[in-house]
C-alpha cells in the first residue's frame, strides 16, 4: 500500500519535470510562441485556483463561493510588495499567500459556522467586501487599477503549481485530510468521533486561501495591470465551475476541467459575445449527462488500478 | 467501600422552549457495567444520549465522567474524554472505505502534525502506519477485514452496524453508548450482536450503556436497566425487577412481555 503511494509520488515528480522541460525547450527553439506560453501560465494559475478551492469544497465539503476575494488579496498584496516596496518576486508571492491565508482565517472563523446556502452567501459577500475595499484605496489605483511589471514566467508558475498540488495531495492523504473528508461525509458523526470540526474547516479554508493568494500573485504579475473588476463574483464562479465540472472531491478532475475550460475560453476570446453562451452550453451539457462531474469522486490514478472491482454508483 | 462511579448524571435535563424533553435524569454507571436504557418511543432515550455526548448542552443538572464535569463541552472533546457512541440511524462516512472510517475515529489518538504530513516527515509515516495497524486489528475483531477497501455505503446492513461499533471503539472510549444496535436485525443477527457486545466488553475492558427496543437483547445481557417515559426516569433496577415493575408494565412493557412469555 505504502510503496504504491511512494511510486505514485515519483511518477508525479518525473511527469512534472518532463512537462516542464518539454514546454521550456519548445519555447526556446521557438516551437511555441509567447502567446502560447502565456496561455500555459494562465492554465497553471487556474489549476492552482481550482485545486485550492477543491480542498475547501471537494474535500471538506464547505460550499464557499468567494474564492476570487482571496485571489484579489494575493494579487494586490504581492503587487504592493514588488511595486511599492521593491522586494523580489518570490517573497512577494509568499507574502501575498500569507496575507490571503490570514484573510481566510478572518473570513472563515465566523462564516464557517454556517452551513450550505448560508455559507455560500456569506463567502460571496465577504469576497465582494474585499473587492470593494481595494476599489476604494487610492494608493492601489482604485477602479483604474494598478500597474504591475510582468514577472510571472513559465518557470515560476509551474513551480508554484507543483508545490500546490504536492501540498494538497499530501494533506488529503493523511489523518488531517481524512478528518476533513469525514466532515464532508457526516459532520455530526465526525464530531462524535473526536474530530474538532471547526478547526479542520478553518484550516482547510486557510490553506485554500493561501494558495489562492499565491495564484493571485502570479496573476497580478502576468497581465501588467490589475483592477478590482477582475475579481468580481464572476471570477469566483469561474473557479467554482472548475471544481464542480471536474467532480466534487476529485483533484485530478479539478485539474483536468481547469485545463479544458481555460483552453476553451482562450479559444473563444476573439468572440466575446458568444463566449459565455458556448461556455454555459458546455456546462449545461456536462451537468445533464454527468451530474457528478467529469471524474465524479474518483482520481485519474484510480482508472489504472484493478478494473475488476465495480464501484458503487 | 463505595467506588466512584464512572459516569454520574445528576438531575440532568433539557428543555426545548417550553417542552421538557428530559428532566431530572439520574444515572450512575460503574466501571465494567453493562446497563440498558429503555422506554417507549419518544421517551427521551436518544435525547439523553445527546446530552451525555455533548450534542445538547443540558439546561439543568450535571454530568460527570470520572469526576470531571462534562457540561458544555463540545462533542469531540467529550469523545476524547472517553465517551464514544453509535447512532440510531447509521451515520457512517459513506464515501470512505471501511478502513478509513475506522481510521477517522483513530484520529485524536495519533500525534503527527499537519506540517509533518504536508512535508511527509518520518513521523507522518510512522503515525499513519500505526493508525493503519490499529484499525486493521479492530476490523479483524469485527470480522470486517475482508471488506476493508469497500466503501462503507456498499456494505450490507448488518456489517454497517458492526462497522459503526468498530468505529466507536477506535476512538478509545471508556464508556460506549450504543443507540439501538439491534434495530432492523433478524433474531440470528441479534444473537450474534449479543455475543459481540459481551466479547468486546471483556476484550476492551469497557463499560456499556445501550438503548434498545429488543427485549430479548436487553433482558439477556444488561445487568441493570433504567426506564424512561415522557422524559422522566420511572424505574431502575435488575432485569427481573423491571419485568415485574407495575409502572414499567403500564408504560411500556405490558404487551411485549405478555406476548413473549
Amino acid at each position: 500500500m505504502n510503496t504504491k503511494k511512494i511510486k505514485g509520488f515519483w511518477l508525479f515528480v518525473i511527469l512534472s519535470i518532463i512537462v516542464y522541460f518539454a514546454v521550456q525547450m519548445a519555447a526556446n527553439i521557438g516551437m511555441v510562441n509567447n502567446y502560447h506560453v502565456n496561455t500555459l501560465v494562465y492554465i497553471c494559475i487556474n489549476i492552482i485556483l481550482a485545486v485550492s478551492l477543491h480542498l475547501v469544497i471537494g474535500i471538506t465539503g464547505q460550499f464557499s463561493i468567494g474564492h476570487a476575494g482571496f485571489l484579489a488579496v494575493g494579487a494586490y498584496i504581492s503587487a504592493i510588495v514588488t511595486m511599492k516596496l521593491s522586494l523580489p518576486f518570490p517573497i512577494a508571492l509568499i507574502i501575498g499567500g500569507i496575507v490571503a491565508a490570514l484573510t481566510g482565517l478572518i473570513v472563515g472563523i465566523p462564516s464557517l459556522r454556517l452551513r450550505g446556502d448560508y455559507l455560500a452567501i456569506a463567502t460571496l459577500g465577504f469576497a465582494e467586501i474585499i473587492r470593494i475595499i481595494f476599489l476604494n484605496i487610492d494608493a492601489v489605483g482604485g477602479a483604474a487599477g494598478m500597474q504591475v511589471t510582468k514577472m510571472t514566467t513559465w518557470t515560476s508558475a509551474f513551480i508554484c503549481l507543483f508545490i500546490t498540488v504536492l501540498v494538497i495531495v499530501n494533506f488529503t492523504n493523511s489523518r488531517h485530510g481524512r478528518a476533513c473528508i469525514s466532515i464532508r461525509e457526516n459532520e455530526i458523526a465526525a464530531d462524535a468521533m473526536g474530530i474538532n470540526t471547526t478547526y479542520y474547516k478553518v484550516a482547510a479554508f486557510a490553506i485554500g486561501s493561501f494558495f489562492a493568494g499565491i495564484a493571485g500573485g502570479l496573476y497580478a504579475h502576468n497581465f501588467y495591470i490589475i483592477q478590482p473588476v477582475q475579481f468580481g463574483f464572476l471570477k469566483s464562479f469561474d473557479i467554482l465551475i472548475f471544481v464542480v465540472l471536474g467532480g466534487l472531491g476529485s483533484l485530478s478532475g479539478a485539474v483536468i476541467s481547469a485545463i479544458l475550460l481555460t483552453i476553451v475560453s482562450t479559444f473563444l476570446q476573439s468572440y466575446p459575445e458568444t463566449r459565455m453562451i458556448i461556455y454555459s452550453a458546455v456546462l449545461i451539457i456536462v451537468m445533464l449527462y454527468r451530474p457528478q462531474g467529469l471524474l465524479g469522486t474518483k482520481e485519474i490514478t484510480d482508472l489504472f488500478k484493478r478494473k475488476s472491482v465495480k464501484g458503487g454508483s | 467501600m463505595e467506588k466512584r462511579p464512572l459516569l454520574k448524571v445528576n438531575q440532568a435535563g433539557i428543555s426545548f422552549g417550553g417542552l421538557k424533553a428530559v428532566s431530572g435524569f439520574d444515572l450512575e454507571i460503574h466501571q465494567g457495567e453493562l446497563v440498558g436504557l429503555i422506554g417507549p418511543n419518544g421517551a427521551g432515550k436518544t435525547t439523553s444520549f445527546n446530552l451525555l455526548t455533548g450534542v445538547y448542552v443540558p439546561t439543568e443538572g450535571d454530568i460527570f465522567l470520572e469526576g470531571v464535569r462534562l457540561n458544555g463541552l463540545p462533542p469531540y472533546q467529550v469523545t476524547r474524554k472517553g465517551i464514544s457512541r453509535t447512532f440510531q440511524n447509521i451515520r457512517l462516512f459513506n464515501d470512505l472505505s471501511v478502513l478509513d472510517n475506522v481510521k477517522v475515529a483513530n484520529h485524536s489518538r495519533a500525534k503527527h502534525s499537519m506540517l509533518s504530513s504536508i512535508l511527509r516527515l518520518p513521523s507522518h509515516f510512522n503515525g499513519e502506519k500505526e493508525m493503519e495497524d490499529k484499525s486493521i486489528e479492530l476490523l479483524r475483531i469485527f470480522q470486517l477485514e475482508h471488506v476493508k477497501d469497500e466503501l462503507a455505503k456498499n456494505l450490507p446492513y448488518g456489517q454497517q452496524r458492526r462497522l459503526e461499533i468498530a468505529r466507536a471503539l477506535a476512538a478509545g472510549p471508556k464508556l460506549l453508548l450504543l443507540d439501538e444496535p439491534a434495530a432492523g436485525m433478524n433474531p440470528q443477527e441479534t444473537h450474534d450482536l449479543m455475543e459481540l457486545i459481551r466479547f468486546i466488553r471483556e476484550k476492551f475492558d469497557l463499560t456499556i450503556l445501550l438503548i434498545e427496543h429488543d427485549m430479548n437483547l436487553v433482558m439477556g445481557i444488561c445487568e441493570r436497566i433504567y426506564v424512561l417515559d415522557h422524559g422522566q426516569l420511572i424505574a431502575e433496577g435488575l432485569p427481573e425487577e423491571i419485568r415485574s415493575n407495575p409502572k414499567v408494565i403500564e408504560a411500556y412493557l405490558g404487551e411485549e412481555v405478555s406476548s413473549d412469555a
